[in-house]
């Protein structure tokens, strides 16, 4: 005798404590099992392509904070590399390793968050996420030190950044930085080996390569399937050539390659922060650039690697003091398009399990 | 360093193949004309040489006589870039060919041109608006939106 | 209920102790008194350790405003809780929807008539009493579903289908562990069991047992990682996510009520009770009480939580198949030294049961991956 069961509809958010802000999913549940599954976006669109078109240039850095608002150095940083390239603008040399100390910090800062709460859909309660809290709070008052914020840092300017460091800014962060690997080892041993994570997250969520390339899907989320695609080696922005590191790269796509991936990541980030300690030179931070930028006609994309993936921004110029357009390549929304391929056939726990692994950030997804 | 394609040598190829495709030629980017859009970027992405495997992003912009959509593509295996454009007419119902077929990374961003631009894609297996509510009227990013 | 009791007394033979003078009510009133302070007291005292030893394993420092060290902290959210506004969702199915909170949580008070706070210090000396145990501490999954169903709510019901799934499943490894202790001991009253473990506790006798009991315990009462009727991370609260108020706070004072009860009764049958050197008895069982309260904080700090699936096979697959062969083990040694078994006995069982999870933890496979959807 087979038991006849009857699917049903559960709507998963757009509040709910897993979905990393205001998301939608509309999934059909067989038992315990997902049949269907249609996320729901725009739950936080604000219509920053829309308000950027009625700002100068320098007055959207502000506004590209609240993109990806835990990574919002590596924002002004994609958005400034952009106008930068419009208007020919260049950038003192001191300025350029103090953008990549700072968007490396903010790796690392962005990437502990998505591993605790990675480890908070896996069901720990909490514990790993406060330990990588605790870390990140450091690299948080590092980032106060230079920009007077905690969260929305509107540090990055076209042309350089907006102020120095202060003179306390780099025992701090010399010191922080000898910490950090003894702090990495502790989450190691924390969950690295846990069985449970194993069967939980290994084999779970496969995103295979072509369909991991087919959808645009970028950062962790594709070197876990095995692409060694970064574009501060293949597209090296900034002055991300002058720097070693390597690229790490999962091997199957699964949920736990994702995780490794990341945490691989934050120790050559740490690498490059060292490396870029020992070369910063002294000098100006700022190139002279009017408060009234206005680039001559043309269009122009740049991008770079964000903790969540390809960030592009794409500017038309009309020669004004504003963009024509500003479009942003946001890779949350390409991470998101294999959802539906990735989830469907696995439990509800698997459901919020992968998109966990995601580390999308809804402000980034929306716009 | 990912090299930026020059257009003109890569219209030469796509000119033997679909003549009169291409209406439009700078030295970073091609237009093509929307008719032969998808044939177009099917070469772009299955020939030798080209290789075209990433589409970064696809966006759509608003210049009043004409929409203008920007497709950005990456080849990962020769780390090269281009930058295709079509234009398209009119602006009470235009269409544009679908290129979700090709590259699946079309799927979100197509939707949100539909949304906001107010460009339907034919062949998308799910044109739906994607950031506003379904019942919203209007497209706000046009230009004239607030007019 | 004592009054029907009471009135009624020849049917508890056994629940009198022989040095009680006069009438048999004063010893029901009194104890009936002395295990609701204890539950009430021991729940609040284990929200509030729990809420400590987690802050001090997260690095962060816990509740430490209300009262000395924080100590008035559960009252407070008690109070909080209580005065909060009663809401029943529209669709709900009143009766029944009013009805599961008391369900859960008298059965879970219940449990405690027959655990011994020192010799014969207890409600009822049942000569069944871990039958006793077994079959009302299950009870309250009769409320947990009527929750979920009632409540018209798809997250509930999902919290509760997945509750009734493991309760059934981890009754027989529990009822399992305890036979093989009841087989030493001779006797299912648990003040027997207890005067049985004069020497030396159960757990060195039982390793393997108090092992499966401790995992399945966890399981039974939702305790991480098996927390998953109630994965805050998933299924927002569980059964009881359109609880609130008063009705909410009998669902949680049934939770850690279920906590207490698990943790005495392995205190009672495991760790010896109410017997220990110098110390008063109750004072003892308290503290063994918590010692296994805080063994469970501790995993529930350290250990993401299984799928529902791996609860299952973890369940059959693995707790209980070494639950049979324990019971098999202690039936042989039992059959071989009906008089006692010798205290060098205590190796061979560790030494039994090392080899069989680590064997057994080969062969082992969990549950299952994608399934097919057409």
């Amino acid at each position: 005798m087979t038991l006849r069961t009857e699917p049903f509809v559960l709507n998963m958010g757009p509040v709910h404590p897993s979905t990393h802000g205001v998301f939608r999913m509309r999934v059909t549940l067989d038992g315990e099992v997902v049949v269907n599954l249609e996320p729901v976006f725009g739950y936080l669109h604000r219509g920053i392509e829309k308000l950027a078109e009625e700002r100068t240039y320098t007055g959207i850095v502000p506004l590209t904070d609240r993109l990806d608002y835990v990574a919002s150095m590596t924002n002004n940083l994609a958005y400034c590399l952009a106008v930068e390239k419009l208007a020919g603008i260049k950038v003192p040399e001191r300025a350029e390793y103090l953008r990549v100390i700072m968007s490396e910090l903010q790796r690392i800062a962005a990437h502990l968050i998505s591993i605790g709460s990675f480890f908070n859909d896996c069901g720990a309660y909490f514990t790993p996420f406060l330990y990588m809290f605790r870390e990140r709070e450091r690299i948080v008052d590092l980032l106060e030190m230079v920009s007077g914020q905690r969260l929305l840092y509107n540090y990055m300017r076209p042309g350089g950044v907006s102020q120095d460091i202060p003179e306390e800014f780099l025992p701090a962060l010399k010191e922080a930085l000898n910490q950090m690997p003894k702090y990495i080892d502790e989450y190691e041993r924390l969950l690295k080996d846990n069985e449970i994570l194993y069967a939980r997250a290994r084999g779970v969520g496969i995103l295979p390569k072509e369909m991991a390339i087919s959808i645009g899907a970028s950062g962790p989320v594709l070197r876990g399937c095995g692409v060694k695609w970064d574009i501060r080696k293949v597209d090296p922005y900034s002055i991300y050539d002058r720097f070693e590191f390597d690229i790490p790269t999962g091997t199957q796509g699964d949920c736990y390659d994702r995780y490794r991936v990341r945490v691989e990541e934050m120790k050559q980030s740490l690498r490059i922060i060292e490396q870029a300690i020992k070369q910063i030179p002294a000098g100006s931070i700022r190139s002279d650039v009017p408060q009234l930028i206005r680039p001559p006609v043309g269009e122009a994309y740049a991008h770079l690697e964000a903790p969540t993936g390809e960030l592009g921004f794409y500017l038309v110029s009309d020669g004004s003091i504003a963009p024509y357009r500003c479009h942003i390549r946001a890779p949350s929304l390409m991470n998101l398009t294999a959802l539906r391929d990735m989830i469907v056939g696995w439990k509800v726990q698997d459901l919020i399990l992968i998109f966990g692994s995601f580390a999308i950030t809804m402000g980034e997804v929306d716009r | 360093m990912t090299t930026s394609l020059k257009a003109p040598e890569v219209v030469k190829q796509i000119q033997t193949r679909f003549p009169g495709a291409v209406t439009e030629v700078t030295d970073t980017a091609l237009v093509v004309d929307s008719k032969s859009l998808v044939d177009v970027m099917s070469f772009l992405k299955d020939t030798a040489g080209l290789d075209f495997n990433y589409m970064t992003t696809v966006t759509a912009i608003d210049y009043f006589q004409y929409f203008e959509v920007v497709y950005n593509l990456v080849s990962m295996e020769h780390n090269h870039s281009l930058t295709v454009k079509t234009r398209v007419y009119g602006r009470d119902n235009p269409k544009l060919p679908s290129v979700v077929s090709l590259w699946r990374s079309a799927d979100h961003q197509e939707r949100e041109i539909y949304d906001l631009m107010g460009i339907t894609f034919e062949g998308h297996p799910n044109m739906k608006r994607i950031v506003l509510w379904p019942e919203f009227r209007g497209h706000p990013q046009r230009k004239d939106y607030l007019k | 209920m004592f009054a029907g009791l009471n009135n009624n007394p020849v049917s508890f033979p056994q629940a009198m102790p022989p040095d009680w003078p006069g009438n048999a009510w004063w010893h029901w009133v009194i104890f009936t008194v002395i295990i609701l302070v204890f539950f009430l007291g021991s729940v609040i005292m284990f929200i509030y350790m729990e809420r400590r030893v987690l802050a001090k394993m997260q690095a962060r420092i816990g509740p430490n405003r209300v009262g000395p060290f924080g100590l008035l902290q559960a009252i407070a959210d008690a109070v909080k809780v209580l005065m909060k506004e009663m809401v029943t969702p529209a669709n709900a199915d009143k009766i029944v929807y009013w009805l599961a909170p008391a369900i859960t949580f008298a059965p879970v008070v219940m449990v405690l008539a027959v655990v011994p706070f020192a010799d014969g210090a207890l409600l009822a000396d049942l000569n069944i009493g871990i039958l006793y145990v077994l079959a009302i501490s299950s009870l309250s999954s009769i409320g947990v579903f009527m929750a979920g169903w009632s409540s018209n709510n798809k997250y509930s019901l999902i919290g509760a289908m997945r509750m009734v799934a493991a309760v059934v499943s981890y009754e027989m490894p529990i009822v399992l562990a305890l036979a093989s202790v009841v087989l030493i001991a001779g006797s299912m009253s648990l003040n027997d069991i207890v005067i049985a473990q004069q020497s030396y506790p159960m757990l060195l006798m039982q390793p393997l047992a108090f092992l499966l009991m401790f995992i399945a315990g966890c399981a039974e009462i939702n305790r991480s990682p098996f927390d998953l009727m109630e994965a805050d991370s998933e299924i927002v609260a569980g059964f009881h996510t359109e609880y609130t108020g008063m009705k909410f706070a009998l669902f949680y004072l049934a939770e850690y009520g279920e906590a207490v009860v698990m943790s005495s009764v392995i205190a009672t049958v495991f760790l010896g009770g109410w017997q220990g050197p110098f110390l008063w008895p109750w004072l003892w069982f308290i503290l063994k009480t918590f010692f296994v309260f805080f063994l469970m904080i501790w995993t529930r700090t350290t250990l993401p939580r299984v799928r529902i699936d791996q609860l299952m096979s973890l369940a059959w697959k693995f707790l209980f198949p070494l639950a049979l062969i324990n019971l098999i083990f202690t039936g042989i040694e039992v059959l071989t030294y009906p008089d006692g078994i010798p205290w060098y006995f205590i190796f061979a069982n560790i030494a039994i049961g090392a080899i069989l999870v680590l064997l057994w933890s080969r062969l082992y496979k969990v549950g299952g991956g994608r399934i097919a959807v057409g």
